[in-house]
């Protein structure tokens, strides 16, 4: 057993004196929500131009509560978001630090950056309602309020209520008609679900093929990733992309986002970092690997995206929209939307 | 009786106990603030579901585990049955296999889309959803045959070994005494067992307990859920630590329970001398039957996810075969030895000093030490943090003040916090291991080592050590698959360009594209397989 704890002893060291992220100085740490390999590509990018190395800790939850908890002392200069609120919650946590930039403010419209200079989107991404082709066809005057209407009982399919996504459009729904009002909207929608919610946005698609249900949420870019994917083609062709609200306030739009950490060890790269990723470069590839929306004007569109044509956006600013997030959850328990 | 153990002894026992329940004390710590609005609001409306979900979730898991392990472990250890050669160390396997894999997995197998509905639709020419009803994978019954499918070997172990240990001289006399078979294993094996059965459906409970992958994948709301919810969703750390605080009470319930089982109850069988075990011929059918169950186990919970894992890997090859696929499998492998090691040494420390130092509350390290065990991993992320982030702080203050550049978040920023945690999750496997085998042995050989005039030093290298060899084996077997497979606390813990293959291939299977992490998925269950390999060698040898 002395063996045992020798070697014991000796792998622990060996694993502490292992490369410090504190270390060299050209590098830039992230923080990141959105998934590495999605974004991987175009670090790798940033690094052949730069010179400066990109590390990144991926997770789907807990890295603003990570960044909190580390205080001063966190190595990450960065924090890369996938939802409107996920950034205001940084801002609201005094985590964050305003950024001035020209290049951020040339390439940014002002409608997707943070008065304040701490927040910054760089993509923007719809929630878009899947109907079945089949059975629904094309649904060019559907409005998320008819998600809730009787004739589709049993015909909807969707994510959990309380996914970031799910979360903004309903926190828009509370904006534009109140939270009482919601509710019974909310209460009209779990009335109608095929299924309880589960799954990702993709799988509400394979679901309508599957003949599950006729109608479902999901942001535009998945269905970009099923076409392009051998085995999800099928699905996506099961379906219309239709783009709600057309004909009153608009469709919603959340966004992807980029801050500055408060205690940012490594502020220049990361600004430099920041510019890039707002940049004619990284704005295409978000556009032609992800089927995002960029949000610098005149960056194409993938051809992809474009086919589907021009559509009409809630131009509710998306600050007030994240300050409804609470209430959204709170209308979500009370009518047991995932249970 | 016993003499003083010495001081250092006594205190490491308490330190290395205080330290592992620190990050669980700072948890509860943040539950005791007086309850909030959010708290209240919750209690109103989902809670309840949340518990009953997780009560029938442990206890449909835990009944099908033991349906599955108590026979299969009475077959393997008293009965001749065909391939028992191969059974008695594959009904292991499942144990290396990530439940939220074989979730995957079973999903892409039996939801619409899958192969056996398809057969199924061509054999009896259904044309839609509609037409024919299939049993929804993704429900509370699926996450409880997945659970147990993969998490009833725990129970098969610990009570093929209790079987194995039992005296043979035992079952000669039920029977000399006019005893069929059937009765002497109600009232003779499976009393005898009772502790290992307890300690194992006590291990397959916490396990379930804190399950987050397999429930969050099949939308099953069980607690875990609802801390997540709350604590990443609604923001709010201090109900997120009241609803741990609710799931701890579970967990002290389930150790009560398993305490109160075997109340009063202590077994002292170690077969003594040379005892040749005979093994029971089942008849014909019987012993068929018995196999078939058996292989029936392993395919389940193993052969037939793997041989999907093989199918993936093979197909996708290319993708997955990467630079960073081999480092993370590096990594991962040196990460859950090291874990493994010290927490069967901190076991052993805590269980021999309960053993040796018997004064009131000589238990309580060891009972301390199993804390952890139940609090999800991404709780007891946050659990981690609190001390260690702290004591960066302290840390880089002190330096500063000297003038110094401080180190930074020197514990909480490197694999150091992953260590901690994952020490302070699963100590209470190997703490209850080694216990396990301790407490076979009888009092008695402790008298006579100290009659013969040996220090307490030398008895525990002479006799003890010696003697729960095995348990110890077993204890640092279950911490490094564990550690292995651990999820939730990896993704919040871990420091930057590290992945653990856990990690690498939850990315994967979040995103349904579990082909692509079947490669890294193969290399968590065959690492996984080598201590496994190694112990069932080591079994046969006894």
């Amino acid at each position: 057993m002395k063996k045992g704890l020798f070697l014991a002893a000796s792998l622990l060291v060996s694993s502490l004196s292992a490369p410090s992220v504190l270390a060299a100085s050209e590098e830039v740490n992230v923080y990141s929500y959105r998934q590495s390999f999605l974004i991987e590509p175009i670090m790798e990018k940033f690094t052949e131009e730069t010179g400066i190395k990109v590390n990144i800790v991926f997770a789907k939850k807990g890295l603003v509560e990570r960044l909190e908890r580390e205080g001063k002392l966190s190595p990450a200069d960065l924090v890369l978001t996938v939802d409107i609120s996920r950034s205001i919650e940084l801002v609201e946590k005094d985590l964050v630090q305003p950024v001035q930039s020209e290049t951020l403010e040339g390439n940014i419209p002002a409608q997707y950056r943070d008065p304040a200079d701490q927040w910054f989107a760089l993509t923007t991404r719809v929630r878009n309602v899947y109907s079945s082709k089949e059975r629904l066809g094309k649904l060019p005057t559907f409005n998320y309020e008819d998600l809730a209407d009787a004739k589709y009982k049993g015909k909807i399919c969707t994510r959990s209520g309380k996914h970031p996504y799910n979360v903004a459009l309903i926190s828009s729904m509370i904006v534009a008609h109140g939270e009482a009002e919601t509710k019974k909207w909310l209460e009209g929608v779990k009335a109608n679900l095929a299924r309880k919610p589960q799954g990702n946005d993709r799988d509400q698609v394979k679901a309508i093929k599957e003949g599950f249900c006729d109608l479902s949420l999901g942001n535009n870019y998945y269905l970009g990733k099923m076409v392009n994917d051998e085995k999800q083609v099928s699905w996506a062709e099961a379906v219309e992309i239709n783009f709600p609200n057309q004909a009153n306030r608009g469709t919603h739009v959340n966004i992807s986002g980029v801050s500055l950490t408060k205690y940012s060890p490594n502020k220049d790269n990361a600004v430099k970092l920041m510019e890039f990723l707002s940049d004619d470069v990284a704005q295409k590839m978000y556009a032609e690997v992800n089927y995002e929306y960029p949000v610098k004007p005149g960056v194409a569109l993938s051809d992809l995206v474009a086919s589907w044509g021009e559509f009409k956006s809630d131009p509710v600013s998306l600050a007030e929209v994240a300050k409804q997030r609470a209430v959204a959850l709170k209308l979500l328990d009370e009518v047991k939307f995932d249970l | 009786m016993y003499s003083r153990l010495s001081l250092s002894w006594i205190t490491s026992s308490w330190a290395v106990s205080l330290l592992l329940v620190f990050p669980v004390l700072a948890i509860i710590y943040q539950g005791l603030v007086p309850a909030q609005a959010l708290f209240q609001h919750l209690m109103q409306t989902v809670m309840w579901d949340y518990i009953l979900n997780t009560v029938l979730l442990i206890l449909g898991v835990g009944i099908l585990s033991a349906m599955m392990a108590i026979p299969a472990a009475w077959f393997m250890a008293m009965c001749d049955i065909p391939g028992r050669k191969y059974l008695q160390w594959a009904l292991m396997l499942p144990l290396a296999m990530p439940a939220y894999v074989v979730a995957a997995l079973y999903t892409e197998l039996l939801d619409f889309a899958g192969p056996v509905q398809g057969a199924l639709r061509d054999l009896f020419g259904w044309q839609s959803a509609q037409d024919y009803w299939f049993p929804n994978i993704r429900s509370m019954g699926g996450a409880i045959v997945i659970l147990a499918s993969v998490l009833f070997p725990y129970l098969y172990l610990l009570a093929r070994t209790s079987f194995l240990e039992q005296s043979d001289t035992l079952m000669h006399s039920a029977q000399l005494l006019g005893k069929t078979r059937a009765q002497a294993f109600w009232r003779i094996s499976l009393p005898l067992a009772r502790p290992s059965i307890a300690i194992g459906l006590s291990l397959i409970a916490m396990e379930t307990l804190a399950d987050f992958a397999t429930v969050d994948f099949f939308a099953v709301n069980t607690l875990t859920r609802a801390v997540y919810d709350t604590w990443l969703g609604y923001g709010n750390l201090n109900a997120a630590a009241k609803i741990s605080s609710l799931m701890l009470v579970a967990v002290v319930l389930i150790i009560g329970l398993e305490r109160f089982s075997r109340r009063k109850q202590k077994v002292f069988q170690k077969s003594m001398g040379q005892e040749t075990k005979h093994l029971i011929k089942l008849l014909g059918w019987q012993k068929w039957l018995a196999s078939a169950f058996c292989w029936g186990l392993v395919w389940i919970g193993f052969l037939l996810p793997f041989l999907m894992l093989i199918y993936y890997a093979y197909s996708y090859f290319e993708q997955s075969w990467t630079e960073q696929f081999v480092r993370y499998s590096l990594d991962t492998l040196l990460l859950a030895g090291v874990v493994a090691l010290i927490a069967c040494v901190i076991a052993m420390l805590v269980g021999l000093f309960r053993r040796l130092h018997v004064r009131r509350g000589s238990d309580i390290p060891a009972r301390l030490c199993s804390m952890g065990y139940a609090v999800p991993g991404t709780v007891l992320a946050i659990g981690i943090l609190i001390p260690l982030g702290w004591l960066d702080h302290r840390l880089n203050e002190v330096v500063e003040f000297f003038g110094g550049t401080g180190p930074g978040l020197f514990f909480s920023g490197s694999i150091l916090a992953l260590i901690c945690g994952y020490l302070v999750r699963f100590s209470a496997i190997a703490v209850g291991a080694v216990e396990g085998s301790l407490n076979k042995i009888p009092p008695s050989l402790d008298m006579v080592s100290k009659t013969l005039g040996k220090s307490s030093f030398n008895m525990v290298r002479k006799v003890h050590i010696p003697l729960i060899s095995k348990g110890c084996f077993t204890a640092l077997l279950l911490v490094f698959i564990e550690s292995m497979k651990e999820l939730p606390a990896a993704l919040i813990l871990r420091p930057f360009n590290f992945e653990t293959l856990a990690t690498y291939v939850f990315e994967f299977v979040s995103d349904e594209m579990i082909e692509y992490g079947a490669l890294p998925a193969i290399v968590i269950v065959l690492v996984g397989l080598i201590p496994l390999i190694v112990l069932s060698r080591s079994i046969e040898q006894h």
